[in-house]
C-alpha cells in the first residue's frame, strides 16, 4: 500500500527552524531572575571528605550560596539508585561533584568555584574492573544493599559488583568438548564519550508551593520526573519537566541527569531558577560516558561450520556509578548470540565499580559490545575451518518461526529476514571479488561484513500513549512524549496521522516542547523503540478519534457508520461522495441548521503495551527480553596503510530489515549518521586515563570525533519484511546503524591479512602494533616498497 | 566596561562589554543571537562560527572588543522576508540536519564557501568544512545540500 505520506522522503517537520538557527534549545533558554551554578569537583579518585572550606568562595561578589553534599543527602537513580547529588562523605572518581556554587552570573560562580577548598583523606583506589572484582579490593560502594534499585538488578554486597547477570541455555561444557575447533580469545573496549554537541544543561525552578519546574536537554521527560519523584518522595504531578529542542542524545541523555541536583540548588537559593550548563571538560570528567569492557570467550564449531557452543564472560568497567550500566550488563548478555542460533550458550556479565568516571547507555548499548566480540568470532572460526565467512554466517543464521534465541524465545515468522540482509550486503560490497589495487604498494584494500540484531532493552512493562486533539479549523495537535533529539521520529508519527485522516501534513503538528504535564505518558525514548511503541499508540489514538467522528457523522448524515468513510479530510457516504461533512464541522461538535448541536471536541487516545515481553529468569536469563528484533548488517571496504597502521573506510553498505519504510529520508539519516558515529568510535575515540584516574583528553583536540573529511559514501539497503503488529509493519532502527561498523572493519583486516584486532579503538598505533606482532613480514615488505618508491621519486627529481 | 557597536545581520547594535568578554557570549547573551552555538568553548568544534567582515571566525576565539565596528552575519541573517536562503532550503530538503545543533554553523560556512566558489569539488567541500563537528553524522547530506544549492549561487 503506497501512501500519500507514509513511505515518502519528507524532511523533519522542524527542519526550517533548525536550518535558520531559530530552534530554541535548552542551552538558549533563560528564565527571569535566573541564577547560575558551577560544580566543584573532586581532585582525588577515592577519598573521604575531611573538610570543605567555602569562606573565600562566599566573598566573591554575586555569590548567593555554596551547597555541599551533606546539605542535600539524597540518593538518586533509575536502575541501580547508587548516585548522590553531590558527594556525601566520600568521593569516588576524579570529577565527582563535591559542591555547587550558585551566583548571579556564571563568571562569579566560576571564580568562586575555584576558591572552594576541599580536604580529602585519600583511600586506596582501583581502576581496573578485573582487579576491582577480586576479594580484598578497595570497596567503592560499601552499602549497595541499601540503594533503591529495580529488583531485577542483582548487586553483590561486600564486593564492587553492581550487577551480575547470566544467560544459560543447553550444555556448554559438553558441547565445547564435542566441537571440532574451539576459538579462545579476549576482547577489550575503551571508554568513549557520547560527544553530543549540546552539553548536558538544566534549568530548575523549585517554586514556593513545592512545584518543581524543570527545563532540560534530555531524551524524554518521563524518566526525569520519575527519578526526582521517587528520590524526593514528591507526588509526580508536582514535577513538570519540559524539554525543548535537544542537541543530540545517543543514550547519554536517557538515564540519570542533573535535574534533581539543580532543583535542590534552586530551593537552597531561595526558590529562584538556577541553570547549570556543563562545560565540555565537565561533560567528559563529571558526566557519564560509555563503559570500558572486557570479554573472555570460548566458541566451539563443528567441521561443517555449525556454531554449537559459546561460553563468554563479560566484565564492564562501570566507573564510580553504574546507574544505567547495570542494564547494559544485561543487554550484553542476552544479545550474545546475535543473528545466529547457538544451541549451547553460557554468558556471564559483571558490571563492576571502579574509581573512574561514571558510565551509562550509549546508542546500541550492550549490543555494540556483544557484536564486537561475536562477529569477530565467526570470522576467526571461518578461517580456521577453511570456509568462507559468509557461508558460516548462512549456516548459523536464525530461521524465522523456527529458531530459538539464547534466552529461549522462539522467533516469530515475521521477525525479519536476516538472510536477505546478508545477501544484499554481500552483493553490494562485491563479496568474493578482489578490490582494486591501491596506488601505493604499501597499502592494502579489504572487505568485511558484520551482521547484527537488536531490540529495545527495556523492562517488560514499558507502555506508551498518545492523544490526538483537534482544533476548531480541523487541524490536529498530536500529543506524545516521544523525544526529539535528532532522530525525527515525531515527523514519522505526524506522517502516520496525516495519512490516516487524509489531511495535509502541515495540518498535523507535534509541539517542540515535550512536557510531563500535558503530553501522554511514554516510558522512555531509547533503544530505537519510539516509532514502534509510540507509533502503535498513535494509530490507536487515530482509531479512537475516528470512532468518535463517525458516531457524530452518522447521526448528522443519517447514515449507519459502516457506510461512512474518511477521505481527504471529509467524512463521506460510501458511493455518494456528495453526501459529506468536512472534518472541521465535526471535530468541535456538529451543528444542525437550526443551531442544535451534537458531539463535542474530539480527543482520540491510544496506548501501547508490550504484550510478549517477560522478566528473565534470575538464574538462567530465560524469557522474552525485547518487543521486537531488527536484523541488519554492515559491509565495508577499507584501505590499510601498513606503514602507519591507518585505516580508511572507502565504502560502506548498511542493510536493515526495518519492516516497512515510513520515511526514507529519515532512515537515510540514521543509516549514514550511525555509520559515521560507529566508524568514529571504531577508529578514533578513547577516553584516556592516567594512573590516578584523571581524564587526559577532555576536549575535541585530543579526543577526536569524525569530521566531514573522514566520511566515505554510504549505500543504504532497505529490507522490508513487515512485522504484523508494528505501525504499518515497521520496526525501530536508529541505534542499530552503528553496531556493526567496528566488527565489519576488524573483519576486513582479518580477512585480508589474518591480523586479529581484539581491542577498540583501532587507532593507527594499535593497528600497527598488532601487525608488527602478528605479521612483521608485511611491515618489512611495505617499508621496502616505500623505499623503492622514494628512490624512484628521487631519481625522477 | 566599554561600548562596542556591531552590525549584526544588517542591524546596528550596541553592547556594553568587558575587555575579556568573548564575541560568542556577547552575541548570545547580550544581543540574543542564539543561532550561534557552542560545544567546546575553545576553538575545537566550530559551532560558534560566524561571518565577521566576510571572514569565517570562531566567535569563542574572538574578543568582543576586537569585533568593535564589525559586520556579523549568522544563519538567521540569511533569511529574507521569512524565506530561508537557497543553502538553508537545500539543508532542509536533503535532510542535512538531525538534532540541528551544529546546523547554523554548517549553514553559514557552506554559504561562505559557495559565495567564494559556486562549484567546489568534493575535496574542497571536505577540507573547507573539516573544522566543524556534527556528531549526528549529517556530513554526506551536507555535501548533497551544497550540491543542491550551488546553482543558486552560480547565478547570482
Ligand atoms: S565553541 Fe567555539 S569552536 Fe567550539
Ligand atoms: S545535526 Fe546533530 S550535531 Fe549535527
Amino acid at each position: 500500500m503506497a501512501g500519500k505520506f507514509v513511505g515518502k522522503p519528507i524532511p523533519p517537520q522542524d527542519a526550517f527552524l533548525k536550518a535558520t538557527g531559530t530552534a530554541p534549545y535548552n542551552y538558549d533558554i533563560e528564565l527571569p531572575g535566573m541564577l547560575y551554578a558551577k560544580l566543584v569537583t573532586s581532585t582525588v579518585p577515592h577519598g573521604r571528605i575531611k573538610r570543605i572550606n567555602v569562606e573565600e568562595a562566599l566573598k566573591v561578589p554575586g555569590v548567593v550560596k555554596v551547597v555541599t553534599g551533606k546539605d542535600i543527602p539524597y540518593m538518586v537513580g533509575m536502575y541501580a539508585g547508587d548516585r548522590d547529588l553531590l558527594a556525601i562523605e566520600k568521593v569516588r572518581w576524579v570529577g565527582h561533584p563535591v559542591a555547587a556554587v550558585i551566583a548571579e552570573s556564571l563568571e562569579a560562580a566560576e571564580r568562586a568555584a575555584e576558591l572552594v577548598d576541599v580536604e580529602y583523606e585519600e583511600l586506596p583506589a582501583v581502576f581496573d574492573p578485573l582487579e576491582a572484582m577480586k576479594p580484598g579490593a578497595p570497596l567503592i560502594h560499601e552499602h549497595m544493599e541499601k540503594y533503591r534499585r529495580l529488583p531485577v538488578f542483582k548487586p553483590v554486597p561486600g564486593t564492587n559488583i553492581a550487577n551480575k547477570f547470566r544467560v544459560v541455555r543447553g550444555d556448554v561444557e559438553t558441547a565445547l568438548k564435542e566441537a571440532d575447533i574451539v576459538i579462545e580469545e579476549e576482547f577489550h573496549i575503551k571508554h568513549v564519550s557520547h560527544a553530543f554537541m549540546e552539553t548536558q544543561n538544566v534549568i530548575a525552578h523549585w517554586h514556593l508551593d513545592g512545584t518543581i519546574e524543570i527545563w532540560t536537554s534530555w531524551q524524554n521527560p518521563n524518566p526525569v520526573r520519575q527519578i526526582m519523584a521517587e528520590s524526593f518522595g514528591i507526588p509526580y504531578n508536582k514535577i513538570i519537566v519540559k524539554i525543548p529542542f535537544v542537541g543530540g542524545g545517543f543514550g547519554g541523555k536517557a538515564g540519570l541527569g542533573w535535574e534533581a541536583l539543580v532543583a535542590v540548588l534552586s530551593r537552597e537559593a531561595g526558590h529562584r531558577p538556577v541553570k547549570l550548563v556543563l562545560s565540555r571538560k565537565e561533560q567528559f570528567t563529571s558526566g557519564a560516558c560509555r563503559e570500558g569492557f572486557h570479554a573472555f570467550v570460548k566458541a566451539g564449531f563443528k567441521k561443517d561450520g555449525r556454531f554449537i557452543a559459546y561460553d563468554v564472560k563479560y566484565v564492564l568497567d562501570a566507573g564510580g556509578y553504574a546507574d544505567y550500566t547495570v542494564n547494559v550488563g544485561r543487554a550484553v548478555a542476552y544479545s550474545a548470540d546475535g543473528s545466529y542460533e547457538i544451541p549451547n550458550i553460557r554468558c556471564e556479565a559483571y558490571t563492576v565499580y571502579t574509581n573512574k568516571v561514571p558510565t551509562t547507555a550509549l546508542r546500541g548499548f550492550g549490543y555494540s559490545e556483544s557484536h564486537w566480540v561475536l562477529e569477530q568470532v565467526i570470522e576467526r572460526a571461518a578461517k580456521k575451518l577453511g570456509m568462507d565467512s559468509a557461508e558460516v554466517r548462512r549456516i548459523n543464521l536464525i530461521k524465522p518461526g523456527v529458531s530459538i534465541t539464547a534466552t529461549g524465545e522462539r522467533l516469530r515468522e515475521d521477525v525479519g529476514n536476516p538472510r536477505k540482509v546478508l545477501e544484499s550486503i554481500l552483493q553490494e560490497i562485491g563479496w568474493g571479488k578482489p578490490s582494486e589495487k591501491p596506488k601505493e604498494p604499501w597499502k592494502i584494500r579489504a572487505k568485511g561484513v558484520a551482521l547484527l540484531v537488536k531490540g529495545p532493552a527495556q523492562p517488560p512493562k514499558a507502555p506508551s500513549s498518545a492523544a490526538i486533539k483537534f482544533n476548531e479549523d480541523g487541524t490536529i495537535n498530536l500529543l506524545v512524549s516521544t523525544g526529539n533529539f535528532g532522530q525525527g521520529t515525531v515527523t514519522a508519527l505526524a506522517q502516520i496521522v496525516a495519512e490516516e485522516f487524509g489531511v495535509p501534513l502541515e495540518s498535523v503538528r507535534v509541539d517542540w516542547i515535550r512536557d510531563t504535564h500535558s503530553a501522554p505518558y511514554s516510558w522512555q525514548t531509547v533503544g530505537s523503540r519510539g516509532l514502534f511503541t509510540d507509533g502503535i499508540a498513535v494509530l490507536n489514538a487515530v482509531k479512537d478519534a475516528k470512532r468518535q467522528i463517525f458516531k457524530v457523522a452518522s447521526e448528522a448524515l443519517r447514515c449507519p457508520e459502516e457506510y461512512l468513510e474518511l477521505v481527504n479530510g471529509e467524512v463521506r457516504v460510501k458511493g455518494k461522495p456528495w453526501m459529506k461533512i468536512p472534518l472541521k464541522d465535526i471535530v468541535m461538535g456538529y451543528s444542525y441548521p437550526d443551531g442544535t448541536s451534537i458531539g463535542g471536541p474530539i480527543i482520540g487516545r491510544g496506548v501501547y503495551m508490550s504484550v510478549h515481553t517477560t522478566n528473565l529468569d534470575p538464574e538462567t536469563g530465560q524469557g522474552h527480553p525485547t518487543i521486537f528484533h531488527t536484523y541488519g548488517g554492515t559491509g565495508v571496504e577499507i584501505e590499510l596503510d601498513l606503514l602507519t597502521g591507518e585505516i580508511k573506510v572507502l565504502k560502506a553498505v548498511q542493510a536493515f530489515d526495518i519492516g516497512r519504510v515510513i520515511n526514507p529520508l529519515l532512515l537515510k539519516q540514521q543509516f549514514h549518521g550511525g555509520f559515521i558515529m560507529g566508524m568514529s568510535i571504531a577508529l578514533f575515540e578513547e577516553i584516556k586515563f592516567d594512573e590516578r584516574g584523571w581524564v587526559l583528553n577532555p576536549n575535541f583536540t585530543s579526543y577526536y570525533v569524525a569530521r566531514i573529511k573522514d566520511v566515505p559514501p554510504v549505500v543504504e539497503k532497505f529490507v522490508e519484511t513487515p512485522q504484523a503488529d508494528g505501525p504499518y509493519g515497521a520496526r525501530g532502527v536508529g541505534e542499530l546503524t552503528m553496531i556493526g561498523v567496528a566488527p565489519a572493519i576488524a573483519n576486513a583486516i582479518f580477512n585480508a591479512i589474518g591480523v586479529k584486532l581484539n581491542n577498540l579503538p583501532m587507532t593507527p598505533e594499535e593497528v600497527w602494533k598488532a601487525i608488527k606482532a602478528q605479521r612483521p613480514d608485511l611491515i618489512e615488505k611495505a617499508v621496502k616498497e616505500y623505499q623503492k618508491k622514494m628512490k624512484e621519486v628521487k631519481a625522477v627529481a | 566596561m566599554r561600548e562596542i557597536t556591531l552590525t549584526v545581520n544588517g542591524e546596528r547594535r550596541k553592547a556594553m562589554v568587558k575587555d575579556n568578554e568573548l564575541l560568542l557570549d556577547v552575541l548570545r547573551d547580550k544581543l540574543y543571537v542564539k543561532s550561534v552555538k557552542a560545544a567546546c568553548w575553545r576553538g575545537e568544534c566550530g559551532l560558534c562560527t560566524v561571518l565577521m567582515n566576510d571572514r569565517l571566525v570562531k566567535s569563542c576565539l574572538v574578543l568582543a572588543v576586537e569585533a568593535d565596528g564589525a559586520e556579523i552575519l549568522t544563519a538567521e541573517g540569511l533569511v529574507k522576508d521569512g524565506e530561508p536562503s537557497p543553502i538553508q532550503k537545500a539543508f532542509i530538503e536533503k535532510g542535512a540536519l538531525q538534532c540541528g545543533f551544529c546546523t547554523p554553523a554548517f549553514v553559514i560556512s557552506s554559504h561562505k564557501l559557495l559565495t567564494m566558489n559556486p562549484n567546489p569539488s568534493d575535496e574542497e567541500i571536505r577540507s573547507f568544512l573539516s573544522g566543524l563537528i556534527c556528531r549526528c553524522g549529517t556530513y554526506n547530506q551536507i555535501i548533497e545540500a551544497i550540491r543542491g544549492a550551488q546553482k543558486a549561487y552560480a547565478s547570482r
